[in-house]
């Protein structure tokens, strides 16, 4: 980092940039406040209305957001677990143990990094339909746990934080994988698994394309969803569209405040989303 | 098999130690049969580890990862409706052949690269240069890196729904402030290119901040030492950081750019839900359907999904054309220094 002081003008600069950014997501409450009459009408309103609790509970109820919120909790909280637990495994394997094909399937695994995954969504819808798993959350749930990003970055981070003369003495101590796994690598990997943990719950909870073909608003939907059935005319109100994506955001802007300094540390070190 | 050369050992020796010699496991009481046949498990199960380590993601991977990347070439090769998936009939390259002569392909191909360049090129500058303002010692560093990620947390739906209503022509607030500066009314909805920088600036908002960390994380590991030089050589702020910041930033422009460039083709989202009524035409003539809306259209909606998984195909090849087009410049853009 450079040692210069900051001066007014990059604090005016930074200001203005914060307040882009934050603006739609405050006018959000603003329109949700609101009716949908008022917000068809010219100049846009600026200051809170009386309306937020109605259309909270009207996007809540017919809007679907309730059982959405249950449903993207569940789905994201299973990702984020399962990516931290398989990607640790894996990358720990890849970091710090020789086996046939080691570098064969890294290979293959960074070589679809580089692939969006929506080029695979016929066959993968197929499968699911075959499964009968279309509006079961599991469909929405495994997919997600493939995750090229979270292997490499633990895999990177094992490497630093695991010195191999420790595994060493763990063998020699006659140490099983089991043991070498609980006892040295979780502890080791802690840092990165937060950070691994809370870009997954994020991705996975604002994951928009793959749920909204295997899920409806009418079997379980995920927020995303619900989101998209409000968009859609579900419930023809713009204050309650409004105060769905209120509640959509809301979770995850608490998750913000509080991991925060997780998400800023995994972006900072390269994390693509999915 | 390489018994002979593999060591038993799964774990890979510190780098430049010496090669342990063979572990033999002198007991106090001297290998008794016992030990011997536990030894020998011991070795089974720890030449078997690192497989049973990998095999839960890899297991994922192969079913939910790799084979429907490949698969989708196989199925482009059908025609696969999906109200009878089992009831699939080969055509060969029809469905590319059709996609040649498909006017919507072709418009669908060209709104995704005009809202690809729309979106990138002024996230990318202006990540650069909000990563700038955030490179000094600043109060409340964490306070202004976490607001620049609020738009990335905040879900494609929600950012478009807000979006769109911003952006409503009779009452939307982006009409109303250009009608103070005394500028006529947008109709960001209908307008071919209006549309087109209405969603791209819906990428643009949620993605800048996010590029910005990326440079920013960069631009640390320039040392301190070549600004303070070049500082002594009397280069203003804006020559430090052409010319010392910029050429430590080429990975992370890469990075950016390959990853944007990816996303960019991917755009489903923002297009599917800035029109009223969300349909997957993306706008009443098609002026902001993308590659993406029209697979999920072909597929989804007129239930054509050989014919899905031809655009899909076409898709990654358009990618790959990119990146080579990219790698074949890449010369001439070095030979001008940037």
């Amino acid at each position: 980092m450079r040692t210069v002081r900051a001066g007014w003008g990059t604090y005016t600069l930074l200001g203005l940039f914060s307040a882009v950014s934050l603006f739609p997501l405050l006018w959000t409450a603003v329109a949700a406040s609101r009716t949908s009459t008022r917000l068809a009408s010219a100049p846009p309103p600026f200051r809170f209305g009386r309306n937020l609790p109605r259309n909270l509970g009207i996007a809540w109820n017919e809007g679907g957001l309730g059982e959405a919120l249950v449903n993207t909790t569940l789905v994201a909280g299973a990702v984020a677990a399962g990516t931290v637990l398989f990607s640790t495994l894996a990358g720990f394997a890849f970091a710090r143990l020789r086996f046939r094909f080691r570098g064969t399937l890294l290979l293959l695994v960074g070589a679809t990094m580089l692939i969006p995954p929506q080029l695979g969504v016929v066959p993968l819808y197929l499968l699911i339909a075959r499964l009968r798993w279309t509006d079961e959350l599991q469909a929405v749930v495994l997919p997600a746990l493939v995750s090229a990003f979270g292997v490499f970055f633990m895999r990177q981070h094992l490497q630093r934080a695991l010195p191999p003369e420790l595994l060493e003495a763990a063998r020699v101590d006659g140490a099983g994988t089991a043991r070498v796994v609980w006892h040295l690598v979780f502890p080791a990997a802690r840092p990165a698994m937060a950070v691994l943990g809370t870009l997954s719950f994020v991705a996975a909870w604002n994951d928009f394309f793959w749920p909204v073909l295997v899920l409806t608003q009418a079997g379980n939907p995920t927020v995303q969803v619900a989101l998209t059935g409000l968009g859609r005319g579900h419930v023809p109100d713009q204050s309650v569209v409004m105060a769905g994506a209120l509640l959509g955001t809301l979770p995850l802007l608490v998750v913000l405040a509080l991991f925060g300094r997780h998400i800023v540390g995994g972006v900072m070190r390269g994390a693509v989303k999915g | 098999m390489t018994e002979t050369r593999d060591p038993v050992d799964p774990f890979l020796p510190p780098a430049g130690a010496p090669v342990a010699p063979p572990v033999t496991a002198p007991s106090r009481t001297g290998p008794g049969p016992r030990r011997v046949r536990r030894e020998r498990l011991g070795r089974l199960r720890s030449r078997s580890a690192p497989y049973a380590l990998i095999a839960p993601f890899f297991l994922l991977f192969g079913a939910f990862g790799l084979f429907p990347l490949v698969a989708t070439a196989w199925t482009s090769l059908f025609r696969v409706e999906l109200t009878a998936p089992e009831a699939r009939e080969w055509v060969g390259f029809h469905n590319y052949a059709r996609l040649l002569h498909d006017e919507f392909f072709w418009n669908a191909l060209f709104n995704t690269a005009a809202i690809g360049v729309l979106a990138t090129v002024p996230q990318l500058l202006l990540a650069l240069g909000v990563a700038h303002l955030l490179d000094v010692r600043l109060r409340a560093r964490l306070a202004f890196r976490v607001v620049a990620l609020a738009p990335y947390a905040t879900s494609v739906a929600a950012a478009t729904l807000v979006f769109a209503l911003l952006f409503g022509r009779d009452q939307g607030m982006v009409n109303w402030a250009l009608g103070l500066a005394g500028i006529a009314p947008v109709d960001w909805q209908n307008g071919p290119w209006a549309s087109k920088v209405a969603v791209a600036s819906i990428v643009i908002w949620r993605w800048t901040g996010y590029n910005a960390l990326i440079y920013l994380a960069a631009m640390q590991t320039v040392p301190r030492e070549l600004y303070e030089a070049a500082a002594l050589d009397g280069a203003s702020r804006w020559r430090q950081f052409l010319h010392v910041t910029l050429p430590g930033l080429r990975p992370a422009l890469l990075f950016t750019v390959l990853v944007s460039t990816i996303g960019a083709t991917q755009l489903f989202g923002e297009p599917m839900l800035f029109g009223s009524g969300a349909g997957a035409s993306g706008g009443a003539d098609h002026q902001y359907q993308t590659l993406g809306l029209y697979l999920y259209e072909q597929g989804w909606v007129n239930l054509h999904l050989g014919r899905a998984a031809a655009i899909a195909w076409a898709m990654l090849l358009i990618l790959a054309v990119v990146f080579g087009a990219a790698r074949l410049l890449r010369p001439v853009l070095r030979g001008r220094g940037v």
